[in-house]
């Protein structure tokens, strides 16, 4: 009975999606699912990358997930086995859609580079807009509780330039890069995100009294865009307060549209309130495609093979792009599972205080898939 | 000549410490130099500030004559006023000042928007050579947050790095700022870092950057660290990158102890870590430099409750504890330290800001009556 429901549910569901705007190959679906597979390029990166995949497969294999990864080893710390950038960044753009562990970017470079794969990667397929859901989960111990907040980052300008010299020795210059541009982009990113997601306020970072025509520049184009958004509330706030408030009261945020560096800070803050990073998830988009990443971008190096890494923030990662693809019906059916294993909390990592290895973790998961 | 002058004031500086026994180490490493301290009066430049300023400083005031600190303010007025070269500028009285008596005490000041002259505090970091801002945060009893057993020291380059006010627009639309790091400024905070470290008995100094993505100027940063690091074999390094510091602050403070870093990153980590133990108002700040030493609180004026009695002093008067321990006067900083930590942790009478609803003045009327 309730497995007849759920195939009638399943195939309204995906025929009403038919109707979406991103659903290209999936005309004639109504007969045969095997034929609508998805394709989706896959990145296990460094450090414990490649467990939390394997728990990430092992999970959508168990829910019948149709999507098929298609997986490169792409490493700046491994050169040797890694595959070329451009193979990568063609089956992205071929397939849209991508989950990635993290890469690591060590503070020297093989080729005598200063720009780092994982800029590289950013900006040939110009993945510029970082979003990571912060979110209070159940069964896992915070300080604070019910956080609920959306940050958003340009990923491909600022800080992260890669433009810097020696002028003379001892002295560096580094140049940080903000366009109109971009911010411009970014802005309406948010606010369109905002909008989207039936979010009630945007917060500009920045730190417009310091530097006043970079930041300056981000955070005008930002008060432009929000005139054009009248129904969302905007609000602007100066980088070094808003950690603090962050730290004390991280309620009072909604959606955060910020430039790069402040991005990774304010990310990583976040991800630290709600339990680390083996818990965030996040997604870098372009116009085109989307890479689907944890929030926090920490390969945990020091757990490698050792078993022990939370793969929450993977497994959402994966929920996020079944969403994405349109077959919210599995990804329900993975997330409830994830939640009700994190809400029993009997299985748990050890980032949240449990004793369980990622297998066990996995296999709970899988357990309560229904 | 440069280096010989900070090794000077390293040998006075005692900004806070962490138990008796590093004290009395300290006072005896000092002891050539405290001498002159301790024995007659000195003198010490106090510029009130604005808004709320004069109160706090006049409960500074206040406390420190009830405690029979052996100094003699010397109150001066910053007021901007123009100069000979027709801008506006900080008095050259007040200039002398500080040049004279080597240390200052500061409240709050306040930076006119677009009123034609540079911020102020800024002007004074130049002025003085400040390059190390101090900022010692720590769990008060009483006064309860979310975290406990917070005890971090973040030091922050305090002259360049992202704050180098370098900036052009290339084309309509395209900024470019740039962040200038020097061998010399990084080797100068990294040395005061450990030099800190290791007079105030603290076991790890944890430099702080992002040499990952800006490989050469953090790099630059980041070498001069392990430098530093390898002439003091005592103190525990390690290198961390600044989400990590982020993410796992939040998560356990005890983790970190000493944190050394460029400019904006200290500007940021140091904020977040007054939100830790309970925001600004608690967090005492001193600024380290070539030609003397400014203490000051680091919050802003408040004009809102401006002469209404309602300020907390806390952090004005932290501040001066950190400067009598500069000064050698660690008996004084104690006990005046003490009288504070206690009257918190009574919670009898706390200023609105703590969540109590005595006033600025009772509150500082209970820390006299402690001190005697």
């Amino acid at each position: 009975m309730s497995l007849a429901a759920r195939s009638l549910f399943r195939t309204f569901l995906q025929a009403s999606a038919t109707r979406g705007i991103h659903t290209t190959p999936r005309v004639e679906q109504s007969s045969s699912r095997e034929a609508q597979r998805v394709t989706c390029t896959l990145i296990p990166g460094d450090g414990v990358g490649p467990e939390l995949m394997y728990s990430l497969q092992e999970v959508f294999k168990a829910a019948g997930v149709p999507v098929d990864f298609e997986p490169y080893f792409l490493s700046e710390i491994n050169p040797v086995l890694s595959a070329k950038l451009e193979d990568v960044v063609a089956s992205i753009s071929k397939n849209k859609i991508c989950i990635k562990g993290i890469i690591s970017t060590p503070d020297y470079s093989t080729e005598g580079e200063l720009q780092t794969l994982n800029m590289k990667l950013r900006n040939e397929l110009d993945l510029y807009a970082n979003v990571v859901h912060v979110r209070s989960l159940p069964g896992v111990k915070t300080r604070h509780k019910n956080i609920d907040s959306v940050i958003i980052r340009e990923q491909t300008e600022g800080e992260y330039s890669a433009l810097e010299h020696e002028s003379v020795p001892g002295i560096v210059e580094c140049l940080k890069i903000i366009t109109a541009k971009k911010s411009m982009r970014i802005a309406k990113f948010a606010f369109d995100y905002a909008t989207k997601n039936n979010r009630k306020k945007v917060t500009a970072v920045h730190k417009a009294n310091i530097m006043k025509l970079g930041d300056g520049l981000f955070l005008r184009s930002c008060e432009e865009m929000a005139k054009l958004y009248p129904r969302i509330e905007f609000e602007k706030m100066i980088v070094d307060n808003t950690t603090m408030q962050m730290v004390s009261n991280p309620n009072q945020f909604d959606v955060m549209v910020t430039p790069n560096l402040y991005g990774n800070i304010i990310d990583n803050l976040a991800s630290g309130l709600v339990g680390g990073a083996g818990v965030v998830a996040g997604a870098s988009y372009s116009a085109e495609a989307v890479v689907f990443e944890p929030g926090a971008r920490h390969t945990f190096a020091e757990a490698v093979g050792k078993n022990v890494a939370n793969p929450t923030a993977m497994l959402l990662c994966g929920t996020k792009l079944l969403r994405h693809i349109n077959l919210p019906k599995y990804s329900d059916i993975i997330q409830s599972a994830l939640i009700k294993v994190l809400d029993d909390g009997k299985v748990r990592t050890k980032d949240i205080g449990g004793q369980s290895t990622t297998q066990d973790f996995t296999k709970a998961v899988i357990y309560n898939l229904h | 000549m440069a280096v010989r002058l900070i090794k000077k004031f390293f040998n006075r500086i005692l900004i806070t410490d962490k138990n008796d026994s590093t004290t009395k180490v300290s006072a005896a490493l000092s002891n050539g130099l405290g001498r002159s301290y301790s024995s007659g009066i000195q003198k010490v430049t106090l510029i009130p500030g604005d808004g709320i300023g004069p109160e706090i400083s006049a409960a500074v005031q206040k406390i420190f004559e009830t405690a029979k600190v052996p100094i003699e303010w010397e109150t001066v007025d910053v007021t901007p006023v123009k100069g000979p070269d027709g801008k506006f500028g900080i008095p050259q009285a007040a200039i002398d000042s500080v040049n004279r008596n080597k240390i200052g005490l500061k409240g709050p000041l306040m930076t006119p928007v677009g009123k034609g002259h540079r911020s102020l505090n800024l002007a004074l970091r130049k002025e003085f050579n400040l390059y190390a801002n101090v900022r010692p945060c720590r769990s008060l009893d009483g006064y309860k947050t979310l975290y406990d057993d917070v005890d971090v020291v973040t030091i922050r380059e305090n002259t360049e790095g992202e704050y180098s006010g370098i900036e052009h627009e290339i084309v309509d639309g395209v900024v470019q700022s740039i962040k200038l790091i020097t061998e010399e400024a990084s080797s100068r905070v990294a040395e005061f870092a450990f030099q800190y470290a290791k007079q105030n008995g603290r076991k790890k100094v944890t430099v702080v950057h992002k040499a990952n993505i800006m490989r050469m100027s953090d790099g630059l940063f980041l070498r001069c660290c392990r430098e530093m690091a390898a002439k003091y074999p005592e103190v525990k390094f390690e290198e961390r990158y600044l989400d990590t510091v982020c993410l796992n602050m939040v998560q356990d403070p005890k983790k970190y102890d000493v944190l050394v870093m460029p400019n904006l990153y200290g500007d940021i980590l140091s904020d977040m870590c007054a939100g830790l133990v309970g925001g600004l108002g608690l967090t005492p700040s001193g600024n380290i430099g070539l030609n003397g030493a400014l203490f000051e609180s680091v919050h802003g004026t408040a004009p809102d409750i401006a002469g209404k009695d309602l300020a907390n002093p806390t952090a004005l008067l932290l501040s001066a504890c950190m400067m009598l321990r500069h000064m050698g006067l660690n008996e004084h900083a104690d006990k005046i330290q003490a009288a504070c930590f206690e009257t918190i942790k009574e919670s009898k009478y706390l200023t609105g800001d703590l969540g109590g609803k005595a006033k600025c003045s009772e509150f500082t009327n209970e820390i006299c009556a402690k001190i005697n």
